[in-house]
């Protein structure tokens, strides 16, 4: 490969050499002939063609004034290897879709005058929030609204609200709930969690279950976590 | 010299990190044999490998010249994968059910990234029936169903129906009215089949006494659809079809296909 190399590189110096003059005195001069290698491959046959003077003549195999087999071998690779990440990547994001056809985190569920006191079941299915207006609050000690999140704190089922015995069961392991959503049977290690519930403009209660609020952190307190009426 | 004695260079850290990697029951595992460089090694991982081996070690000049083989049946092959890893991602997406299939394509374009996944599925199956036209062509012109390869030409003309099945079942699922109709006609055609057609020639005489056993509820378009019109029934059927029976059926011929070209002693020469 070594001694193959040699007169493969000299037809480059040949056209380079001509172009820098503007006015091209001369064809230039045939490049040295290595005996030995003329005929063998056919770029050294090239070499014979070259006086022949054609310019910018077609340059053969590794003669690219631009880079040679190496480097376009490189560059052939580069573009795939890239071109393959790139397929690679957007198919990647192609299982994060743009848009969600998911029940809305934050929703407006009416004015406080349609809700008497106790558990309201109505949102359940569509929103996963019951919604409890209580005479006086464990945390708050007023009177007025929260938002329990109907998910077990267990493993994640949704409890049942039995009135009878007023508590939240879960159904999978036997967990309850007291109606303020502090847990007090069962495997599951904390109350339900409160959403955030506060008054709409338009004077509705608005429930916004992105913001969460968990008892055992001391969050029941926050001001959003309870709406007084 | 007297200071010129002979010292080994030093093995680098890395040199002695590879060495001992390669050298592990797991690496020697994976990789049976050397690194390709000379002939007999270059066999022994074609025909070890289960990737490699579909191609032959050695090929004919011809083989690989583009003007013989126009390289489309290995076009159709790449568009065949092509077409079933950009069904796969379509399929995390669309429901075939009368509620939800258009506007899970409508989805498909608008609320996925780079909306372009069913657009490649789309073009890629037209390209496909292209390219197997033009393979079947290519094969015919130079006389490759000639003996002894006239097995695999048949092999190839089921899978040529097998691809415009395809190509028929994938186009109801869009569920769009063009889809619909083109199927409605299309399967129209099942009711004119001789015998198994309630319309076709030959369904008077499938009836015991005055019973017919062929019937617009029980003929071979309604086996197709699933129902006497197009609708969810069809829709599913169409699905299943398009997503696993054909691609299944299709993949276990074209595995034959391969075998049987390098069987017939590869690429036919030219005549």
């Amino acid at each position: 490969m070594a001694e193959e190399q040699k007169p493969l590189s000299q037809p480059v110096s040949g056209p380079a050499k001509a172009e820098t003059p503007p006015v091209k005195p001369k064809p230039a001069p045939p490049p040295p002939m290595n005996p030995t290698l003329a005929g063998k491959t056919t770029s050294a046959a090239a070499v014979k063609k070259k006086p022949v003077a054609r310019r910018k003549a077609k340059v053969p195999d590794d003669t690219s004034p631009l880079m040679g087999r190496r480097g376009w071998m490189g560059l052939a690779w580069g573009s795939f290897t890239a071109a393959t990440a790139g397929c690679l990547a957007a198919t990647g994001r192609f299982m994060f879709p743009n848009v969600l056809n998911e029940p809305p985190q934050e929703f407006t569920i009416g004015f406080p005058s349609d809700y008497g006191d106790g558990v309201d079941e109505r949102w359940k299915d569509r929103f996963g929030v019951w919604i409890i207006r209580t005479p006086f609050d464990i945390a708050h000690e007023a009177p007025g609204f929260y938002a329990l999140l109907v998910t077990c704190t267990h493993l994640g089922c949704t409890p049942n609200y039995l009135s009878a015995e007023a508590k939240f069961k879960c159904p999978c392991h036997g967990s309850g709930f007291r109606e303020t959503g502090v847990n007090f049977e069962g495997p599951a290690p904390r109350p339900l969690e409160r959403a955030r519930i506060v008054l709409a403009e338009d004077g509705q209660i608005l429930v916004d279950k992105s913001r969460k609020f968990q008892q055992e952190l001391g969050q029941w307190i926050d001001p959003e976590a309870f709406l007084s009426v | 010299m007297a200071d010129s004695k002979t010292i080994q260079p030093e093995e680098g850290a890395l040199v002695r990190a590879w060495n001992w990697l390669t050298d592990t029951q797991v690496w020697t595992s994976i990789f049976r044999h050397n690194a390709p460089i000379n002939d007999k090694n270059r066999v022994l991982v074609m025909l070890s490998n289960v990737f490699l081996h579909l191609h032959p070690v050695r090929l004919k000049k011809h083989g690989v010249r583009l003007r013989y083989t126009w390289c489309m049946g290995g076009l159709s092959f790449f568009l065949f994968l092509n077409l079933t890893f950009t069904g796969l991602l379509l399929m995390f997406y669309y429901r075939p059910t009368l509620e939800y299939a258009y506007s899970d394509i409508v989805g498909l374009r608008e609320h996925v990234p780079l909306g372009i996944m069913r657009e490649m599925h789309r073009w890629g199956a037209h390209a496909m029936v292209i390219t197997v036209w033009l393979h079947m062509f290519r094969v015919f012109m130079t006389g490759s169903y000639k003996p002894p390869r006239e097995f695999n030409w048949n092999v190839g003309v089921v899978m040529l129906v097998l691809t415009l099945l395809l190509s028929f079942t994938g186009y109801l699922l869009p569920w769009d009215q063009l889809a619909i109709w083109a199927i409605t006609v299309g399967s129209n055609m099942a009711r004119a089949a001789p015998f198994l057609g309630y319309e076709g020639p030959g369904a008077q005489f499938m009836a015991i006494g005055d019973v017919q056993l062929v019937h617009a509820a029980d003929d071979a378009r309604f086996a197709l659809l699933g129902g006497t019109f197009v609708g969810e029934g069809a829709l599913l059927r169409f699905y299943v079809l398009h997503c696993v029976a054909l691609p299944l059926v299709i993949g276990f011929l074209m595995a034959i296909h391969f075998w049987r070209v390098r069987k017939d002693g590869g690429i036919s020469g030219p005549l």
